[in-house]
């Protein structure tokens, strides 16, 4: 059996949700695995992390090096080249630096690489089965990975459940001689942080959200009228603000905000897993979708199949009338 | 500057319910519609903006068979300056590290000072530029939702991370970027556009003109092989309103008041 590596994404000492959602997905694999936990970084902050992970991992392999102080992905998997032994398994959290280190990592291992994982069957032979979603979450796909050579996995976020498990004391193996001296040809500049927008749309009870069935930019209207009926804020899915059809500030999501309502219209949005991750709290959610398929009625609490263009206006004027009425 | 785009033909999620076959093997393929995947025109977009202001050409690459010239053609007819479709039977069932050895070998015949790719494709993985750059030992940076050219040897980027942040780095060209759907508003491409650029030649370099060798793409050297499609089931499922929409928006206007949702 290959070793099994998870690759730790930490931020100001503390280690992400996701290294204990690794050790499920490696006992997924295995059922006996013992991951090792891999951590690179810099200084006393790379140390309280790999503390913290000595409860859960039994071997934890540290890299310090003051060039790894922000995680450059060509720099850490120039490190991880170095450090890995053959055939390893490697899994990371397929989040915006997964995404960024798996595919080159795996052509420097000559492993497979196999992304965005969202349960694992099982491994027969050094064959490993999978359960991968396309089509923005419309189908799930079996997927059979040969994974003899060794492997780089990465794995949806939220998809594996953490177990409970006794408390361990693992080791904390130094690696970081053996990383050497790193260089790289993209250089991290800083961060810049997300622009306020007009509207705090973490701070409404009520969203009226819109998605791509909104089709254009003059329609938008129909969705803030229902918002001022409701006493709500309007908010949105991604394609909305890839057309620049509303700020960057109004998108739910991974890549947006995290918004915590008591209640969630979305109108004709999809669903994809990345919207959903920033819906939390538990709302309330009603889907309003014309295609009866949409990923969205799997997970909202009330659906309708309808076109929201003619559904909105006519809902505005309903809210309207019971508050006149009122 | 010399910018190749990396493109794919996929089924269009917008304008198409995705339908599983009755055998369960694949997709319902017939009466889809097809087109460019969405990130990918907007690399072609980006590019096109990059060589307005410095200068070069912009080439668009895809792995593919005939059906798949109709997005060349309509990049072309956005205005890039050639079409190129890499095309050969032993290329048929590749994995993403497939894909990646037959452009890494166009990219080899070629002189590309910047290689953009759409960030995923529609049934894809987010892996191709991420691999084809470990490959070529370019740099390569993911996500990547805006591009600044500071000189003829570095960009200034900046990448989408979580909750709308941006990281910004600086990179060395040639490199790989993979690009994130936003980054800018492309261009319309009237049908009057896409008949002008009709009869434009389009290459078809086969594995053989690329000296790929052919136990290293397909379905052969494949180690990652899609099995088979199904429904997902990801919660508990909502209770259907099936009423007339009278009857619904009643329906939902007292679930709504009830939930909260009435200020």
């Amino acid at each position: 059996m290959a070793r099994i590596f998870a690759y730790i994404i930490h931020k100001a000492g503390v280690a992400d949700d996701s290294a204990a959602e690794l050790i499920a997905a490696a006992r997924a694999i295995d059922a006996t695995a013992s991951p090792t936990a891999l951590v690179t970084g810099s200084g006393a902050d790379l140390d309280l992390v790999c503390d913290g992970l000595r409860s859960s991992y039994t071997e934890v392999w540290k890299i310090d090096n003051h060039a790894l102080a922000y995680p450059n992905a060509e720099l850490i998997r120039k490190a991880l080249v170095k450090v890995l032994p053959p055939q390893s398994i490697v899994l990371a959290a397929h989040e915006h630096f997964g995404i960024d280190l798996g595919p080159g990592l795996s052509i420097k291992t000559n492993a497979t690489y196999v992304p965005d994982v969202l349960a694992i069957e099982g491994l027969d032979g050094g064959q490993l089965k999978v359960v991968r979603q396309e089509f923005g979450g419309q189908m799930s796909t079996h997927v059979q990975c040969d994974i003899a050579s060794g492997a780089v996995i990465t794995v949806r976020p939220g998809a594996f459940k953490p177990q409970d498990s006794a408390r361990l004391s693992g080791n904390i193996v130094d690696k970081s001689s053996e990383a050497g001296t790193l260089t790289a040809a993209r250089r991290y500049l800083e961060t810049i942080a997300a622009e306020a927008g007009d509207v705090d749309i973490t701070k409404h009870n009520v969203l009226v959200s819109i998605g791509r069935g909104i089709q254009e930019k003059d329609n938008v209207h129909l969705a803030q009228e229902l918002a001022d009926a409701l006493g709500a804020a309007v908010s949105c899915s991604r394609p909305v603000v890839d057309a620049k059809w509303l700020e960057k500030s109004r998108q739910v999501g991974s890549s947006g905000k995290t918004v915590k309502p008591k209640v969630y219209l979305a109108c004709g949005i999809s669903g994809s897993f990345q919207h959903l991750a920033g819906l939390k709290g538990n709302p309330f959610i009603v889907a309003i979708n014309k295609n009866p398929k949409a990923p969205i009625f799997q997970v909202a609490d009330v659906g309708i199949v309808d076109d929201i263009l003619e559904f909105i206006p006519e809902f505005t004027n309903k809210v309207t009338g019971m508050r006149r009425a009122a | 500057m010399e910018i190749l785009v990396c493109a794919r033909r996929v089924p269009d999620t917008s304008e198409n319910e995705i339908q599983l076959n009755s055998a369960g093997s694949d997709i319902e393929r017939d009466d889809l519609v097809y087109s460019i995947n969405e990130a990918d025109n907007y690399a072609v977009e980006e590019a096109l903006q990059i060589t307005a202001k410095f200068g070069g050409s912009v080439t668009v690459v895809t792995v593919g068979g005939e059906e798949d010239e109709e997005i060349l053609r309509r990049e072309m007819a956005m205005g890039a300056t050639h079409g190129v479709l890499i095309s050969d039977g032993t290329f048929m069932g590749s994995d993403g590290r497939g894909i990646a050895t037959i452009l890494k070998a166009f990219v080899q015949k070629g002189r590309y000072d910047l290689i953009l790719t759409g960030v995923q494709a529609e049934d894809g993985g987010a892996q191709v530029g991420g691999m084809l750059a470990a490959m070529l030992d370019y740099p390569f940076a993911s996500l990547v939702n805006s591009i600044e050219v500071l000189d003829a040897k570095k960009l200034k980027i900046s990448r989408e991370i979580a909750g709308g942040n941006r990281e910004i780095n600086e990179i060395d060209l040639p490199c790989v970027l993979s690009v994130q759907t936003g980054i800018n508003e492309p261009r319309y491409v009237g049908m009057r556009g896409i008949r002008q650029v009709a009869s434009v030649p389009i290459p078809t370099p086969t594995a053989a003109e690329l000296g790929i060798d052919a136990a290293t793409v397909g379905a052969a050297a494949a180690k990652v092989k899609r099995v088979d499609y199904f429904v997902p089931a990801l919660g508990k499922g909502a209770e259907m309103l099936k009423g007339s929409r009278e009857e619904n928006i009643e329906k939902l206007f007292e679930l709504v008041a009830t939930k909260g949702g009435l200020r």
